[in-house]
């Protein structure tokens, strides 16, 4: 049998896990690595800042719904990718990192450039190895994969020694794996689907709460298949957003605090929730006793641990999103046909009456820009089939309330973590994984300066993403609550002039353009998505608009801040 | 109301384990009051035992969130009225010809052995439960207890059931 190097072994290992690109920044003990990449058929994608690496494996995961790659070297390589896996690790998005580490005899001796990742890693990751011997190297790999991507998926990252990587293995090695304490349930308990099926049939006023969860299971059109048959209103998470058409007349949006009056009306009303692929997080429940008071809920979620981790749940259901939805759908025909709902109608119909009573609004005041004009006109362009990446920001919240999401996996947004400097390089990602989609990442000024070296990387592996920027001058978001909580003493946060961002992307070898007025805006967005290049469209905007309605940290939903 | 649970936890034998372990309870804010590990009678699988002082609530979510970990195989949290509880401790204990003989009395009624004998101190090792453990410290605090070290709780259920 013959030999190869512990390096060529996790390449082979790579490629029969389905790997198709990696993206990465070499160093000095991942050398090995890097070598035997270069006689591989992955591609790598060289980029400018390892955080830049671990937030493209994560576009192109949510994009894609494979399991995006990063690499980077021991140490500091490996510490910056912490900020892309802690991203991953709040949205559940299947990503494995792979670290070089120092050589296994002088780990703990804080050798040049040792740094204890997985230690480090250890409450951000899914699960993390580290290898200390190379036979174990072919089965972590493979397991590695399979723990990201079942489940609730999630990152994984792999510590692998230079001594491991330069190290000899029989070429045939046949990787085992035994993962005996870990075990997903992917059926629902029929008795609970049961139950809920129940619960359904005698509420009168139902909402679906939909989020990731959905999307990542795959489950969305069973979702919509559900709504549509039960005529079941359904509100999103930012991250379930896409999931449910924006466009179906069931949709109600996101809820929270910057979500829609009705999908915050309709939770502060409805006796029933059925919650999907959610984790009722702080930003959509507000305050928590206040929240949703008279209603019922049905969870569920692949992850038990989710199930009345925040709120108090009736009937929890674990398991598959697609798989339960699937179950219950099929219940739910059943039971209507033998012995009928509840008349859910006069619900229906007030849920679609505030839809039309409590639209979204801005003032779109003659002689300035307003961003939801040019989010609205991104949509009319795009005709909805681009893939939107967002940073974090006001911007990101006009996104998720002025795009319109018809299907998963369309919108890249930073959830849980919420880290400015996300949208741009999982951008990247993302167009790496959909070379035949728009993609676009609606920016604001501050965020785009977080990763703005991976221009960079667009540009020298022609990648053609577009950056559309709502230039504010502002840190705009944290400008909004000094404005309404801190009596307007706008500490640090006027950045204004910061940099010409069209010369800046020039400079890289991309394309701009400056938009001041609205009567320019249609046609700047169309050139920019004609041309082959990285583009940036620099936006000023209206500085001091603000995100509505807004509901203030630690209220109940129904309090909201409009617009008046 | 908090109170204290033992929570007996079956995991691989790897390395790293015990600290995600160990990491998990701090990250969310709870303190072990004790902990014992040691392998099983299959040396690929350890067994940890926690005692955390919490709350029902807070204890079913950390459960939930220990069953994530990869490397954990079993959990079970113990019913206090139907398991056998020990902890075994070693007390070094001041003494002289005036005391040692009472301090012999006080070893002797809680069943624990002297296991080192000096001039001026003696070491009484003795097993039990906590509440044993408690009552003789109590008892010799006031001959000046210099050292005292604890295993931490172990328990097992009663009866043929695993
Ligand atoms: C890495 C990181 N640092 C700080 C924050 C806190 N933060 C949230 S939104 C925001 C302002 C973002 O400014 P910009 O990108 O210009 O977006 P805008 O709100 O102006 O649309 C800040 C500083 C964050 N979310 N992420
Ligand atoms: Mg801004």
């Amino acid at each position: 049998m013959g030999k190869i190097t512990g390096a060529q072994m996790l390449i082979k290992c790579l490629k029969e896990a389905g790997v198709e690109v990696i993206f990465g920044f070499p160093g000095g003990v991942v050398i090995p690595i890097y070598d035997a990449l270069y006689d591989s058929d992955i591609r790598h994608i060289l980029v400018r800042h390892e955080q830049g690496a671990a937030h493209a494996a994560d576009g192109y995961a949510r994009s894609t719904g494979k399991t995006g790659v990063c690499m980077a070297t021991s140490g500091p390589g490996a510490t910056n990718l912490i900020t892309g896996i802690a991203n991953a690790y709040m949205d559940s998005i299947p990503i494995v990192a792979i670290t070089g580490q120092v050589s296994t005899h002088v780990i703990g001796t804080d050798a040049f450039q040792e740094a204890d990742i997985t230690g480090i890693t250890a409450p951000i990751t899914k699960h993390n190895y580290l290898i200390k011997d190379i036979k174990e190297l072919p089965s972590v790999i493979k397991e590695a994969f399979y723990i990201a991507f079942t489940g609730r998926p999630g990152p994984v990252l792999i510590d692998i020694p230079v001594d491991i990587s330069k190290g000899h293995i029989d070429e045939n090695f046949k990787p085992e794996i035994a993962l005996e304490g870990y075990k997903p349930t992917y059926k629902g308990n029929p008795r609970q689907i049961i139950q809920a099926v129940k619960k359904i049939q005698e509420s009168k006023r139902p909402v679906i709460f939909a989020g990731g969860g959905v999307t990542s299971s795959g489950g969305s059109s069973v979702l919509t298949e559900f709504a549509q048959l039960s005529k079941i209103p359904v509100i999103t998470s930012l991250t379930g957003k896409g999931t449910f058409p924006d466009t179906n007349s069931l949709c109600l949006g996101m809820a929270g605090m910057h979500g829609t009056k009705y999908a915050n009306l309709a939770f502060t009303e409805t006796d029933l929730i059925i919650a999907v692929g959610v984790r009722f997080d702080d930003r959509v429940t507000g305050k928590l006793s206040e929240f949703a008071k008279n209603a019922g809920v049905i969870h569920i979620d692949i992850d038990p641990a989710e199930i009345g981790k925040n709120i108090k749940v009736d009937i929890p259901i674990v398991g598959d999103a697609k798989s339960v939805l699937s179950d219950l759908k099929l219940k739910y025909e059943e039971t209507a046909a033998k012995t009928g709902i509840t008349d859910q109608k006069p619900w229906i119909e007030h849920v679609m009456e505030l839809k039309k009573t409590c639209a979204l609004k801005y003032n779109d005041t003659p002689g300035t820009l307003k961003p939801a004009y040019i989010i609205e006109k991104i949509y009319e362009i795009t005709k909805g089939d681009a893939i939107i990446c967002t940073e974090v920001g006001q911007h990101q919240m006009w996104t998720a309330q002025y795009y319109k999401f018809t299907k998963p996996r369309t919108l890249v947004s930073s959830g849980g973590l919420g880290t400015m400097g996300f949208g741009f390089p999982a951008a990247i990602g993302a167009k790496v994984g959909n070379p035949e989609k728009t993609v676009i990442d609606i920016a604001g000024d501050g965020s785009i300066q977080m990763n703005v070296q991976e221009f960079a990387t667009a540009v020298a592996n022609k990648i053609p993403v577009k950056i559309m920027v709502l230039n504010n001058g502002y840190l705009g978001m944290v400008r909004q609550w000094q404005e309404f909580f801190w009596n307007k003493r706008y500490s640090h946060t006027n950045i204004e002039g910061s940099v010409d961002f069209v010369k800046l992307v020039e400079a890289y070898g991309g394309q701009g353009f400056r938009v001041k007025e609205k009567s320019e805006v249609e046609a700047a967005i169309k050139e920019a998505l004609a041309i082959d290049n990285l583009v940036l469209v620099d936006f000023w905007i209206d500085r001091e608009e603000n995100v509505y309605p807004m509901v203030p940290a630690g209220s109940a939903i129904d309090q909201m801040i409009e617009c008046d | 109301m908090s109170s204290n649970h033992i929570i007996s936890v079956l995991v691989e034998n790897k390395s790293g384990v015990l600290a995600k372990i160990a990491g998990l309870f701090s990250r969310r804010g709870f303190n072990i009051e004790s902990l014992a590990v040691g392998t099983t009678d299959d040396e690929k699988i350890s067994r940890i035992t926690l005692v955390v002082k919490a709350e029902t609530h807070s204890i079913e979510q950390i459960v939930k969130q220990l069953h994530k970990l990869i490397n954990v195989l079993k959990i079970q949290e113990l019913d206090p009225s139907n398991i056998v509880e020990r902890e075994l401790v070693l007390i070094k204990v001041n003494s002289d010809n005036n005391t040692r003989a009472e301090i012999l009395e006080i070893a002797n009624i809680f069943r624990a052995s002297i296991v080192d004998v000096a001039k001026k101190s003696l070491v009484i090792e003795i097993t039990g439960t906590s509440r044993k453990v408690d009552g003789i410290e109590e008892l010799l605090k006031p001959f000046g207890i210099l050292e005292l070290v604890r295993t931490g709780k172990i328990a097992i259920t009663r009866g043929a059931k695993k």
